[in-house]
């Protein structure tokens, strides 16, 4: 039986600017912060409510499972915009989409009444997308 | 006209949110937090807890907390610590801190030593396998003789 999600992966094109954004815009908790040589580091954050979900923020990097035509690949699709990466939640859609714009994540959509409650869609500094709701109560 | 009432509302609150994030480490308290929303202390109150799931006062606290976690974990003693999250004194930072997390911040700082030397030692410890291999990432290139 399956029990918990633990860890997630999302492609980032620089560790260091997505430190930037996970962190000081986001506003997400950092849970490891290991350097694994050659500029490559074990980094993961935590949606500050749910610290035990960690966020792999995974360089595309040349290694065993990407050769160097994966990486171009890799590199352009989520420059594109190809991922969508998860869904995170908020108490307050409105408040939480102000603060963002206020500290300059750009947003795919803005908030919008769905069946479910409200939904905006912001990117990442890679390119990665996300949603970001305020479920129904 | 409701939406835009209700709009600038919201706006007035993230600024107050948003002060809380940058000055927390200076002597502020409700008042000023209140000041910065233009609004009476109860209404504020009231609308942030409506906004962000918790009043301003334990926003206000879990900020210094997480950020008291941070520079223990980077090494800064307790007494500079308290100093640089905001708290009053390090012994009003202990009592918190210890409510906070159930425990010193002098045994967090030191657990957090140890977990940071582990991982430098062995990044295996922490990093899932099916990560490490798929950036190349070898046991052998991290592990010592002596540990």
């Amino acid at each position: 039986m399956i029990t918990k999600l633990t860890h997630l992966c999302i492609y980032v094109l620089d560790q260091e600017s997505a430190y930037d954004f996970y962190v000081n815009k986001l506003g997400f908790i950092v849970h490891t912060d290991a350097p694994m040589g050659e500029g490559v580091r074990w980094l993961t954050v935590s949606p500050p409510e749910q610290p035990e979900l960690e966020i792999s923020l995974f360089l595309v990097i040349e290694g065993d499972i990407f050769d160097k035509e994966t990486v171009k690949t890799m590199t352009a699709l989520v420059r594109k915009g190809t991922f969508g990466a998860a869904v995170f939640t908020c108490h307050d859609l409105m408040a939480t989409y102000e603060e963002l714009k206020t500290k300059g994540v750009v947003f795919k959509k803005a908030p919008t009444k769905e069946f479910y409650g409200y939904e905006a869609l912001f990117v990442d500094d890679s390119g990665n997308w996300f949603s970001l709701s305020q479920l129904n109560p | 006209m409701e939406q835009f009432e209700k709009l600038y509302l919201y706006k007035r609150i993230v600024q107050a949110k948003l002060f809380i994030d940058h000055h927390y480490a200076e002597k502020i308290d409700l008042d000023n937090i209140s000041d910065q929303a233009c609004f009476s202390k109860f209404h504020f109150i009231r609308l942030f807890k409506t906004l962000y799931g918790r009043t301003p006062h334990n926003y206000l606290l879990k900020i210094r907390i997480e950020r008291s976690k941070l520079l223990l974990s980077q090494g800064h003693c307790v007494f500079d610590v308290s100093q640089m999250s905001g708290f009053d004194s390090p012994t009003s930072f202990t009592a918190a801190f210890k409510k906070a997390t159930g425990q010193a911040p002098s045994v967090f700082k030191e657990r957090e030593r140890v977990r940071q030397q582990d991982i430098r030692n062995n990044p295996f410890f922490v990093v899932p396998n099916c990560f490490a291999e798929t950036h190349g990432w070898t046991k052998s290139q991290f592990l010592r003789d002596d540990v």
